[in-house]
């Protein structure tokens, strides 16, 4: 009975719907009196605004984040731009303000014209840019004639200004305007049509840091588009600012060394892994892209035949030459193949199957262990690690160095380098791995490639004692008012694949190099200053057996390219080196010298410029053709 | 089988009532998506025909067929509807930012609009078989909230706001018209009291408490949001009494309306034909509405009652929340004015309603054989 009471049926609803109507009328009322309000007691009001379209918005770009050196020197800001526009629906008659326009900035008028004819078909309430960066004369000329001019506009927009010209422009890199796949992509979450972002360097990689958030004002404008009071202001971000590891004299110091020729220096502090100068030749002024650049400088930097775009430090891959017998030592000694004891003879060459192999010293090295075979680079002993070694195990060393894979600088894009082993020969070159080949890995020829900043950080673990880092180019990120948003950190990726008694030998020979008489880069050797490193001359061309090329006849761009990797002080390094000089012929005269004026400069501070130079020739001449390694 | 009385009984008025809104909706998308705005919009007037003409096709279907089928069939409906939803995570296509759509070929489906049928659906079946007089207690709808907490969390994480939160307010709306007890009402209501300040205080991070208060107050983003209310709102004021005639609104015309053909249809409407016409779909609305709770009056079994009223609620909620935000009353969201807004979804679910309406309207004479 209970339940039956309890059931509902078709009438129990009807009161309920009733009441759902009265729910849905009052919320109707509610609409209907709001729209009467809008429409009837204050349309005249909203009539007035819609009539000429006054409440607009301006957006305010957000300053991007500044950028300092190590020692907090500014060497990236922002500096105002004017920037000329129109509003055409306020422009009226257009024709006659361009023409205005025209006459008071002697800007062409059919450059004007140009501009809007490109606009046309966009609301006419929009800005259309007629000329950017348009400088402080015109910007007065435009102002005193303002009443004239209805409907032109001048916005102060900050502009990308890099203050030390054609310096560490390959680390920094540079701004472009943004691109359709950029915009579609989630670069930044609220660039639009016109922006600036990053396209390279830190530029790009610290996109995210650098930007900041755009502002704007919600403001009305009377009949001639100008402000006639500020609605609302939503105040932009600032940028973050970055501060590099990077020491700017230092810096320079590589840059000069770099003049007139093609290649690279990378300078590491070895204990934290902080990148102290990146550079890379030759360069070019980043403000050709926030200025415009000429049709010609654009093609003569695109085509120049040395890349001038081309980041060589992180880019560029070369054969790593004598430099890599530092591994291939390291190797030898750890497996057991050779110990501080063991000699071979070198007699300039070496006969494996039916090749010749040569020393690149004809005469021969005579006896040699391992601390001589470092120091004069002897190519006839490591031939001999290099076969009894063999690729495989030649090759796990050289990726426990750290080769064949990126070292994570944070610079994209960055090249990783190859370290070949057998199946890898199989896979890509179709082909078995002749064992002949092994001896020209193991003196770092054949299908060996790195870049500078992969053999700096080589070098770096080496002197470090064997902890291999992650390179890091950014020492601390702050706030526009200064507070720390994030701080670098010494990150350990590894350790060399070597025990300290083993280390302390290569690290010996490395000492023999530079402080032997008979050393490869004795001649490079700094006053005062305990140098080690190691030397190398990469071949461009195949060595042909039996095809002999005198050094006169090498055209300049198959010259061999030339390395010298090092670091300072022999105890307790605060310095690690690599360089490469594109087709400088030999590591001892075209690199050495390159590492230590780095070094010099970096530990024992500004030598007198005379005497600097005249230091630098003095080495390049006494490097005769004896003095090169291999 | 086929009953003669179907079509004696078909209701003629309803039918009007919709070609009528569907004329004004048809109207304004022409102002919206001619004036001003890119060429390539403008097909997007002979698209909302064509979808009209599926939406007809899909009330036919919907009404054949006795209503009382739906209840037989309610759980593979709503099954089906959760279903697209799942299908949507794995295959839906990503249009600015969410991931709500469906490609079917040259169209793409929107499963959330459906969902809001099929929750409709039901619900009705399963307040049918349990209402009491005396009204639910919380142990009573445990079984309906989790039936719609399962399609109402696939589409916040799709993520769709606006629907979702109208698929909410439809359940609500049938739940209190079927009746909760009063004292489950108010510790309901008790319940919500403590958790919100609770959740604000504890739960949110800063920058979501931002964001609602943003959504509750538009100015707060005078950049945004802020700005298009205020268009919004000059295009509706000042199209006055008369309005500034069909293709003459000039906030329309010059673009200061966002989304002009889906969202803020109603400005449009508003600016070009004024009072008059603003009024005068909103009376149209009403009495649609009023309709629908006719035919749920006049419906003797508590399936298609519960069935009109969740009806009812999904149109009404939508036009109260897209007028009212389009006129600065209410929180901007993303919902679409029915019959009126571009959108294929839209459009279809809204014609199957008015389907599920006639399907009962013509056939409440027949119960009692």
């Amino acid at each position: 009975m209970d339940q039956y009471l309890d059931t509902t049926d078709a009438d129990w609803f009807k009161p309920r719907l009733m009441g759902v109507m009265v729910v849905i009328s009052a919320a109707f009322v509610v609409l209907i009196v709001r729209l009467l309000y809008l429409q009837v007691i204050e349309g005249a009001e909203y009539q007035r605004l819609s009539a000429i379209n006054s409440i607009r918005l301006q957006s305010v770009d957000a300053p991007r984040g500044l950028i300092y050196d190590r020692n907090g020197r500014l060497l990236v800001d922002n500096r105002p731009a004017f920037d000329l526009s129109i509003i055409p629906k306020d422009a009226k008659p257009v024709g006659q303000t361009l023409t205005m326009l025209s006459r008071h900035t002697r800007i062409p008028l059919v450059e004007l014209e140009g501009q809007l004819a490109k606009y046309r078909g966009r609301a006419s309430y929009k800005p259309v840019p007629l000329k950017s960066d348009i400088g402080r004369d015109l910007l007065a000329a435009v102002e005193v004639h303002r009443f004239e001019l209805p409907g032109i506009r001048v916005d102060v927009r900050p502009r990308r200004n890099y203050l030390v010209e054609r310096s560490a422009t390959h680390a920094l890199g540079y701004l472009g305007e943004i691109s359709e796949d950029e915009l579609a992509s989630d670069v930044c979450e609220d660039c639009r049509g016109g922006d600036y972002v990053g396209k390279t360097g830190l530029e790009r990689a610290l996109e995210g840091h650098m930007r900041g958030k755009r502002g704007g004002r919600q403001v009305e404008v009377n009949a001639a588009g100008q402000v006639v009071r500020v609605l609302k202001t939503v105040d932009a971000l600032p940028g973050k600012n970055i501060f590099l590891t990077i020491d700017a004299e230092l810096q320079a110091v590589a840059e000069a060394q770099l003049v007139g020729k093609a290649g690279a220096v990378v300078a590491v502090d070895p204990t934290n892994g902080e990148i102290l100068c990146m550079a890379s030749s030759p360069t070019f002024d980043q403000n050709i892209f926030i200025t415009g650049v000429s049709r010609e400088a654009w093609q003569q930097l695109s085509s120049d035949p040395y890349r001038p775009f081309e980041n060589k430090a992180v880019q560029a891959e070369y054969p790593p030459a004598s430099t890599y017998k530092i591994i291939t030592a390291i190797a030898g000694l750890e497996e057991g193949v050779i110990d501080e004891n063991t000699t071979y003879d070198c007699p300039g060459h070496l006969r494996f199957g039916n090749r010749t192999f040569r020393c690149w010293r004809r005469a021969g090295h005579g006896t040699v262990d391992v601390n001589k075979a470092l120091a004069e680079s002897c190519d006839v002993f490591f031939y001999h690690v290099g076969t009894e070694l063999g690729i495989d195990r030649l090759a796990w060393y050289a990726k426990a160095c750290g080769l064949g894979s990126p070292t994570g600088v944070g610079l994209y894009p960055e090249g990783r380098g190859l370290v070949p082993t057998a199946a890898w020969k199989k896979k890509r070159v179709g082909v078995s791995w002749q064992r002949g080949e092994t001896l020209s890995v193991a003196i770092g020829q054949g299908y060996n490639l790195t870049t500078p900043i992969q053999l700096a950080m080589l070098t770096a673990a080496v002197a470090n004692g064997g902890d291999r880092l992650q390179p890091s180019l950014v020492k601390s990120i702050k706030t526009a008012e200064g507070h720390l948003v994030t701080q670098a950190q010494r990150k350990l990726v590894g350790h060399l694949p070597v025990n300290p008694t083993n280390l302390d030998l290569v690290k010996h020979g490395l000492w023999t190099v530079v402080n032997h008489t008979k050393g490869t880069a004795y001649k490079a050797r700094i006053e005062g200053l305990e140098m080690c490193g190691k030397t190398g001359t990469a071949q461009v061309i195949g060595r042909k057996p039996g095809v002999n090329i005198s050094e006169e006849d090498l055209a300049q761009h198959l010259k061999p390219h030339a390395w010298f990797v090092g670091y300072a002080p022999a105890i307790d390094p605060k310095i690690a080196v690599a360089v490469i000089v594109e087709n400088g012929e030999h590591g001892s005269s075209a690199a050495a010298p390159v590492v230590s004026a780095v070094i010099r400069h970096y530990l024992l501070g500004p030598v007198p410029e005379v005497e600097e130079g005249a230091g630098v020739v003095a080495a390049v001449d006494a490097a005769g053709a004896t003095e090169r390694s291999n | 089988m086929f009953d003669r009385r179907l079509v004696q009984y078909f209701d003629w008025g309803l039918l009007g009532l919709t070609s009528l809104i569907a004329a004004m909706g048809l109207v304004a998308l022409y102002s919206a998506v001619t004036a001003g705005g890119p060429a390539a919009e403008r097909v997007l007037f002979v698209k909302q025909l064509i979808w009209y003409g599926v939406g007809l096709a899909a009330m036919i279907v919907t009404f054949v067929f006795s209503y009382k089928s739906f209840e037989r069939w309610g759980h593979m409906i709503y099954l089906g509807s959760v279903g697209l939803l799942v299908a949507v995570i794995f295959f839906g296509k990503y249009v600015g930012g969410a991931k709500r759509w469906i490609a079917l070929g040259p169209a793409s489906i929107q499963p959330s609009e459906l969902a809001k049928v099929a929750v409709i659906i039901i619900l009705a079946r399963v307040y049918a078989k349990m209402a009491t007089t005396s009204g639910f207690n919380l142990r009573d709808l445990v079984t309906p909230a989790i039936l719609v907490l399962i399609p109402f969390g696939l589409i916040v994480q799709q993520p769709d706001l606006g629907t979702a939160m109208v698929v909410a307010l439809i359940a609500a709306s049938m739940t209190l018209f079927v009746k909760i007890q009063n004292r489950t009402l108010l510790t309901m209501a008790i319940g919500c009291g403590c958790a919100l300040p609770l959740a604000w205080l504890f739960a949110l991070k800063e920058y979501q408490k931002q964001r609602v208060l943003t959504f509750l107050d538009p100015e707060r983003d005078p950049l945004g949001h802020g700005y298009h209310i205020i268009q919004s709102k000059i295009a509706i004021g000042s199209g006055m009494f008369t309005g500034k005639g069909f293709l003459k609104g000039t906030q329309n015309t010059l673009n200061f309306l966002p989304e002009q053909h889906t969202d803020f249809i109603f400005s449009v409407l508003a600016e070009e034909w004024g009072m008059l016409g603003a009024l005068g779909l909103i009376l149209v609305f009403l009495l649609i509405l009023a309709w629908g709770l006719n035919i749920a009056y006049g419906c003797r079994d508590p399936f298609g009652t519960i069935l009109c009223v969740g009806v009812v609620a999904m149109i009404f909620w939508q036009v109260f929340i897209n007028i009212g935000m389009v006129m600065g009353l209410l929180p901007v969201v993303g919902v679409t004015l029915p019959f009126i807004s571009y959108g294929g979804s839209s459009i279809i679910t809204m014609m199957i309603g008015v389907g599920i309406l006639m399907n009962v309207s013509m056939r409440r004479f027949l119960f009692e054989q």
